[in-house]
């Protein structure tokens, strides 16, 4: 029967978690990051290796919160009524493109160790990449970049800000007004994520093209959201943090959710490389025979297994989805798994003849100190606001929620 | 035609109140009855919980079918395309899975829907052509605001005079006779 959870008596803020959360974040980042410089500094060709970590890890958390941006835009359009209790989570993680926005500042004094098509020297015995120099150019590229942020940072912020400021005023026109806003920013989301996955992974090998990479991106960094998202809910359960509010009715939804994106981003990867392998065109072939070559042939398995196999027959029943710690175990093996996914996708353009994997102590360094960040930046975001939007018209709706 | 000898199909009771018709399925439910249903405007959340479902055994036919159906696309294409009509396209391996897989995914899925559909057409007894409660004038208004309860005759504690007085205490509208 159909009732409404109490959420009066519950413990429904971080408090003092917060500033722990903050502190722990920022010594993590601190320690990481400076790690990863200082040893960068003292090793042979270290910080040119080291910019390589950086930027694939960046892209990790970037994604994520690319991920959580485009659940709350999908909620708003939807109108969704069972998500109210999950969507302040996602709308924190999706502000988290300010801190994104900011460590992409360090990234302006690596890209020539990143984008061949910076190098004028290349551009000038290289056909192709003339070609491209219209699109493919430092200005334009740091223009693109600035407009990306500035939909991801305002469109999040607005959304988080206008609800938690009905958290105080319970205005039900203050959701109306995100819903409004969620449609243009849906076009905007859609072209700035494609965009961006052409500037910052695609163009790392120049004169490679797939237009089906940027849904690619999105189907990896959607799934890693709602890979993050049980995570999170999980830590908070456990620190007696809506402890009532997120029933298994909503686990069971992160799990049809997890299941569904994973189904999504097989599809997409697979169309990507079907396509390709089929035509066999020198231009598009070799993209892949890199990630074939060598030890990256076991990333490749790895990841068909891993990425999709595995997870695809441990999420398939409703019963792993209505439990937290499972479907938590899931979670964190997706988030290696797009990680390890991430690492395919970039790290085979660090040396085009290598067919060993990389491996780097930066790859971990920056992980950590990303993550640190990331997770200061999360709880900076949430700070004293409601771990759920308290006022939300639909909230009765949500806590009410059943699957059957 | 003489009209056939009417017997008694179940006995029927209706509530205006979905709280009230929740409350009572798990009344029905506990009282061990077998052989009964609730009928409802509107899908209720929670109505199986009240009345006892158990878990349908539906995901595992249509897990098995699709898994049929993977096979059979694969071994499909591997006997066409690799041993009875070897056809060289563009240097391509004869049976090369990459290229089986959208074959491979087209027939899982349509053998795990049509199972899943079928499946679910016979585990509810369908089609039927004929429900004996469509006879109730009371139970049309069953697509509107009412909610009903049925417990049929061929339920194992069936009792005319004891059924009944068990449905009348569960509050309602009235208990109603639903011959056959």
């Amino acid at each position: 029967m159909q009732q409404i959870t109490d959420i009066s008596r519950e413990n429904r803020f971080l408090e003092g978690l917060s500033g722990r959360l903050t502190i722990t974040g920022v010594i993590l980042g601190v320690v990481g990051l400076g790690a990863a410089f200082g040893l960068a500094q003292g090793a042979e060709g270290g910080v040119h290796r080291l910019w390589w970590s950086y930027l694939m890890n960046w892209v990790f958390f970037l994604s994520i919160s690319l991920g959580a941006l485009g659940f709350v835009l999908i909620q708003h359009l939807t109108k969704a009524g069972w998500s109210v209790v999950l969507r302040r989570i996602a709308e924190a993680l999706a502000a988290n493109t300010l801190v994104c926005g900011l460590l992409f500042i360090p990234l302006l004094f690596g890209l020539h160790d990143l984008y061949h098509w910076l190098d004028a020297e290349a551009v000038a015995a290289d056909h192709i990449l003339q070609h491209k120099a219209g699109f493919l150019n430092l200005n334009f590229f740091l223009i693109r970049i600035a407009f990306y942020f500035v939909v991801w940072i305002g469109g999040s912020l607005f959304l988080l800000r206008t609800s938690i400021r009905q958290d105080q005023t319970g205005d039900y026109r203050l959701t109306q007004r995100m819903e409004a806003a969620s449609a243009p920013l849906m076009f905007l989301y859609a072209l700035t994520v494609t965009l961006a996955s052409f500037d910052l992974l695609m163009s790392l090998d120049p004169h490679w093209f797939s237009t089906i990479f940027g849904v690619y991106f999105f189907a990896g960094g959607f799934l890693a959201f709602f890979a993050l998202l049980p995570v999170i809910v999980w830590w908070l359960q456990g620190r007696e943090r809506l402890e009532r509010a997120i029933t298994p009715e909503h686990y069971q939804d992160m799990g049809k959710f997890m299941f569904a994106f994973l189904v999504f981003w097989g599809y997409i990867a697979f169309s990507q490389f079907m396509l390709i392998w089929y035509g066999n065109l020198p231009e598009e072939i070799g993209w892949y025979v890199r990630r074939e070559a060598g030890t990256w042939s076991d990333i490749a398995w790895l990841i068909v297994v891993g990425h999709f196999m595995l997870p695809f027959a441990f999420l398939m029943s409703k019963h792993v989805k209505r439990r937290l710690a499972i479907l938590v175990l899931a979670g964190l093996w997706l988030l290696a798994m797009h990680w390890i996914d991430l690492y395919w996708i970039v790290m085979p353009e660090l040396n085009q003849e290598a067919t060993e994997v990389p491996w780097s102590l930066f790859d971990l360094l920056c992980l950590v100190g990303m993550g640190g960040f990331y997770l200061a930046g999360w709880s900076r975001m949430i700070g004293r606001a409601a771990l759920v939007p308290e006022k939300d018209p639909r909230l009765g709706e949500s806590l009410s929620f059943e699957n059957v | 035609m003489s009209r056939q000898e009417t017997r008694i199909w179940g006995l029927m009771t209706e509530f205006d109140d979905v709280a009230e018709a929740v409350h009572a399925a798990e009344k029905v439910r506990d009282a061990g009855y077998e052989c009964w249903d609730t009928h409802t405007p509107f899908p209720v959340h929670g109505l199986s919980d009240a009345m006892g479902m158990r878990d349908t055994r539906l995901p595992w036919l249509v897990l098995v079918c699709g898994a049929t159906g993977m096979v059979l696309g694969l071994a499909m294409q591997l006997w066409m395309n690799g041993i009875d009509y070897p056809l060289n396209i563009a240097g391509k391996p004869l049976f090369g899975i990459p290229a089986n897989i959208p074959i491979v995914f087209e027939s899982t899925v349509l053998f795990a829907a049509i199972s899943a559909f079928v499946g679910m057409l016979i585990a509810n007894g369908l089609p039927r052509w004929y429900q004996p409660v469509l006879r109730s004038e009371r139970f049309r208004r069953v697509t509107n605001d009412r909610f009903f309860i049925v417990i049929e005759a061929r339920d194992p504690s069936f009792d005319v005079e004891k059924t009944r007085a068990f449905l009348e205490s569960l509050g309602g509208l009235g208990v109603e006779v639903v011959e056959d």
